[in-house]
């Protein structure tokens, strides 16, 4: 498995794992900033959506708005 | 200290809270009410002839030593089994007791060697003992028949049992029974035929069911249970207090030495992790520390095809810090990372960290609890508040239900699960939930009331059922929840469990538990009074180990079962520092105590006390390292104490990701098999060779204090000190009591510990602050940590890792008694008589299905790689289950483990592989190819070749 098809699976974990909080997207994101290291989080963004959940992808465009 | 034995009361202490006073010998003593005669006058420092009692044992009375008499009570009554009451007035020394006691002692004798000069207990005999207490001076029996002249069982490769030398007090069947809970000894025959036995008379005590634990040597009054390091070496002349440097548990020894040379390793009766018990590993299995195969002098290397050559430390240091300032000036700081270990102490573990953030200049530190307890971290610290368990081991005396779940504390945790077991033969309810029938399900005078033998995986769907069960059937305590809880998330996580699609039935298609039985094991729980759950790694490696985690957390707080003695939620931990390594920072996202990289002011605490600044973003987990090894942007790392290469999943990318490093750094006891992929060895120090502290799982701060010299010249924390030093960082701790004392200044939970104040507490559980001085031994008692407890709705979601046509089993993993993690320290002791190799149980009909016999190699394949072991047919797993360990290298469990890990820390599902079985005729392509590369990897130089 490659690096960024890990991240992505990863991502939407996250995202299935966190589906019962009051904002899957915003928990979804606070997780992935505060535990991947920034060299993780710029793959993913450089990514796309390909095989993100809506979820996950919402997350990390929300992420990448951000930095 | 100098050596003397440990104090022995004769009998146990009483909890009563009433006191009583008598007088002894003319001398007024208070005592609890319920003490005996015995105790209540070795308090008052008068010691009372005696052989059958010792004070880890009820009293038994039989030796009729301990006679007293007593003013107003006829005869002379034994006082180990005769309890105070007020006003009594007791005489312990009087020519007619004199003289009784002489008479049975006589007898005693009659029927002893005469050996003294000669015995190995010679001087630490309290049969000798009481013959001189006694003044016993001849013996006037002629021996006619005696148990003299009996062969000796010298099968126990750690003690030699010589029943010539038994005077048959039964300390040792009692301690069997009493303290580790075996039942494995026994008094056969009756009267003058009675003879200690172990299982049947036709055993032996290695092939018997004996665990090895050592309580009865230590029981024993005589040299008849005696270890053969007494034998070989002699008796000790002093004993250190340390501890224990195995699992979790975090036993305390008296480590006996004679000079430098450790002549046993005896449990401290004041221990509060252990109270006076041990296991077979921390009482015998430390041969390891003087093992011919310890590396004592640094090695480097340039490429790892190269042999290793021996350097001084300087040469060692000085080649570390260039590759290191080498790597980083060539691909960013970014590229450098370290791992601490769970087995070194605080202060080192604290120092790696430090060394990684403060000197590599990134957060890229990790720790081996990433692939154990990593989601326990996660999950506590979300519902309750704090990244620990929340009680002490004492609490177990009173809890009702005990419920286990993905832990099997028999074999991984023995010295909690004897006191465990002790709680359940008193009474105590007991729910098992495991795949596997493992022992504590059934064993002597012990049986689960349930065992749910769910289907690997599943831990978060039954969690769910039961939680489905106790609120629709109207168990819950709402007044707790109330009280203590954010009452909206209660509602919100009450209406997901009671859906019709969280209910036992209609989960047990996923389950594979029967609904009946996963109802009633709710309402045990719910309802037997106070309620504990123990869990373990069967909970967290897997891909939901943070939910599953969350899910205790939910059922603990839905039934008022935390905050008070006999209840809470109790990670039982698998290494014996690994609640220390994740207190000390040793996560990529955290410093020391639990609190976030990003958070500014706790960063701004660090930058001043190092003196640098620190990166705000979180760094690379281990899994995280190794995949920006292979892609090339992660180059070199410094492992303290850890084998990722063997404890890893998926040992093929953990072997390319160290192979793309060009600087990896091991410090370590032995070549290990991470060293494989080596460029530099560091030696290591074993927990006898350095002073430090490990924090077990009941957040105890305890001692390890150094008894011998370190063979390789250097404690563990001096090593990272120099290779510190080298790379331009002004350290200068010079005693491990002043990192200690930074981590008191820089974490709030740890701001009262100080080396100075565990000699004088013997240890602490933190938090120890200024609000608990004394520490913490049960968590939550008034409130949450955070506040309110936090009910998180965990939803259960299946595992990526199917089973299919191609892969039909799922396989898990886990340890046994004998050995520990990677094996790197029981392999190298006697414990390998119990263990030689690791094996593969596989259900009758699985192995029926497949024409496999128990003994026959087989091939076990995943996705992810295949290796070969023997099988072992057996029903303690289910049909579709199949189990191994992954103790010994050549077998590499982890070659078949996949890349899927638990969705909130990267926790390896190591409990959940799909795999094939089938008949093999011996070992793998790959495992021929380790055994070659592993040969060629641990080559070292001849001093000439080396020189040129």
């Amino acid at each position: 498995m490659t690096t960024i098809d890990n991240l992505v699976r990863m991502a939407n974990q996250i995202a299935t794992n966190l589906a019962y909080e009051g904002d899957p997207t915003a928990a979804t994101a606070e997780h992935i900033q505060l535990f991947w290291d920034p060299r993780m989080k710029k793959l993913i963004f450089d990514h796309g959506d390909e095989g993100l959940s809506p979820v996950a992808a919402a997350a990390i465009a929300a992420l990448k708005a951000a930095a | 200290m100098t050596y003397q034995p440990q104090s022995d009361f004769g009998t146990p202490a009483s909890r009563a809270q009433e006191d009583v006073t008598l007088t002894i010998d003319g001398r007024a003593v208070t005592v609890p009410s319920g003490t005996s005669v015995m105790r209540a006058a070795a308090e008052q420092g008068t010691a009372i002839p005696k052989l059958c009692a010792t004070d880890s044992l009820a009293s038994f009375g039989s030796c009729r030593l301990c006679l007293v008499e007593i003013d107003g009570r006829r005869g002379t009554p034994a006082s180990c089994t005769t309890p105070v009451e007020p006003g009594m007035i007791v005489h312990t020394q009087t020519p007619h007791l004199q003289k009784l006691r002489k008479g049975v002692m006589e007898l005693y004798i009659s029927d002893h060697p005469l050996d003294c000069l000669t015995c190995a207990a010679n001087g630490d005999c309290e049969l000798q003992d009481q013959a001189g207490a006694v003044g016993l001076r001849d013996v006037r029996y002629e021996p006619k028949a005696t148990h003299l002249g009996q062969a000796k069982d010298h099968s126990n490769p750690y003690f030699d049992f010589d029943p010539s030398k038994c005077i048959a007090c039964s300390r040792c069947v009692r301690a069997c029974d009493e303290v580790q809970g075996t039942l494995a000894l026994t008094v056969q025959g009756r009267g003058f035929d009675s003879k200690i036995s172990a299982g049947m008379a036709s055993d032996n005590f290695l092939g018997s069911e004996c665990v090895s634990c050592g309580a009865c040597v230590q029981a024993c009054p005589t040299a008849t249970l005696v270890e053969k390091k007494v034998v070989e070496i002699g008796t000790p002349e002093r004993a250190v207090v340390t501890t224990c440097a195995y699992c979790g548990v975090g036993c305390t020894f008296r480590a006996e030495m004679r000079g430098e040379q450790l002549v046993r390793m005896v449990p401290w009766k004041d221990g509060k992790a252990n109270r006076g018990h041990s296991c077979v590993k921390g009482r015998f299995a430390w041969g390891y520390a003087q093992h011919q195969e310890r590396i004592l002098k640094p090695m480097i290397r340039s490429a790892i095809s190269d042999p290793w050559r021996e350097v001084s430390w300087d040469e060692a240091f000085a080649y570390a810090a260039s590759e290191l300032k080498r790597i980083s000036a060539k691909y960013g700081r970014n590229a450098l990372g370290g791992i601490t270990s769970s087995r070194c102490t605080n202060e080192e573990t604290f120092l790696v960290q430090k060394l990684i953030r403060a000197g590599f200049g990134n957060n890229n530190v990790d720790t081996c609890a990433r692939v154990c307890h990593s989601p326990t971290g996660y999950g506590l610290k979300t519902t309750f508040g704090t990244s620990a368990g929340t009680q002490d081991f004492d609490s177990v005396e009173d809890t009702d239900v005990i419920l286990v779940i993905g832990a099997n504390p028999t074999d991984g945790h023995p010295v909690f699960a004897s006191r465990m077991k002790r709680r359940l033969r008193q009474g105590a309810k007991l729910i098992v939930v495991d795949p596997r029938r493992t022992d504590l399900v059934r064993s002597p005078h012990i049986e689960a009331q349930h065992h749910l033998p769910l289907r690997p995986g599943t831990n978060v769907a039954v969690l769910t059922a039961m939680a489905h069960t106790i609120v629709t059937e109207g168990l819950v305590d709402e007044a707790f929840v109330r009280d203590r809880c954010d009452w909206d998330e209660f509602q919100d996580w009450a209406a997901f469990v009671s859906e019709e699609r969280n209910s036992p039935e209609t989960l047990e298609a996923i389950t594979q538990v029967p609904a009946a039985d996963l109802r009633a094991a709710a309402r045990l729980y719910a309802t037997g009074g106070n309620g504990a759950i123990y869990y373990g790694l069967g909970v967290t490696e897997h891909s939901q180990g943070s939910s599953t985690v969350m899910a205790i957390a939910n059922l603990a707080m839905a039934t008022g079962n935390v905050g008070r003695r006999g209840v809470g939620v109790n990670p039982l931990r698998g290494q014996n520092n690994v609640q220390g390594a994740c207190d000390m920072g040793s996560f990529p996202h955290e410093l020391p105590g639990y609190r976030h990289i990003s958070d500014v002011a706790t960063r701004e605490l660090f930058e001043r006390e190092w003196g640098v600044a620190l990166d705000p973003e979180p760094g690379l987990r281990i899994p995280n390292m190794l995949d920006a090894a292979t892609d090339g942007v992660f180059k070199a790392i410094y492992i303290q104490g850890e084998d990722i290469l063997q404890s890893d999943p998926n040992t093929h990318h953990v072997a390319a990701g160290l192979e793309a490093m060009e600087c990896v750094i091991v410090h370590d006891l032995f070549l290990n098999e991470t060293a494989n992929y080596a460029h530099i060895f560091l030696p290591g120090s074993t927990f006898l060779e350095k002073n430090g502290t490990f924090t077990n799982a009941e957040r105890r701060i305890q001692p390890v204090r150094k008894v011998m010299s370190p063979l390789n010249g250097y404690e563990d924390w001096e090593v990272t000190q120099k290779l510190a030093q080298a790379l331009g960082l002004d350290w200068g701790y010079t005693h491990p009591s002043q990192i200690m004392d930074e981590v008191a200044r820089l974490t709030p939970s740890f701001a009262g510990v100080s080396f100075d104040r565990l000699d004088e507490e013997g240890s602490l559980q933190w938090p120890v602050n200024e609000s608990a001085p004394n520490g913490s031994p049960i968590m939550h008692i008034d409130g949450f940590v955070r506040g309110k407890g936090k009910f998180v709705v965990t939803d259960y979601v299946p595992t990526d890792e199917r089973t299919g046509p191609r892969f039909p089993l799922l396989l898990t993993t886990g340890r046994i008694l004998s050995q520990y993690n990677v094996g790197a320290q029981t392999r190298r002791t006697e414990n390998v008589v119990w263990h030689e190799e690791d094996v593969l149980e596989i259900h009758p009909v699985d192995a029926e299905n497949r024409g496999v016999k128990s003994g026959d190699w087989v091939r076990l394949a995943s996705r992810a790689g295949e290796t070969t072991l023997r099988a072992s047919v057996t029903d303690r797993v289910a049909p579709g289950v199949v189990y191994t360990t992954f103790h010994h290298p050549l077998t590499q469990a982890n070659v078949v483990t996949t890349d899927y890990s638990d969705w909130a820390t990267n926790c390896p599902e190591y409990k959940v592989t799909a795999v094939q079985i089938t008949p093999s005729n011996g070992p793998t392509q790959w495992q021929e190819d380790y055994m070659d590369l592993q040969r060629r990897s641990r080559r070292i130089a001849p001093a000439a070749e080396a020189a040129e």
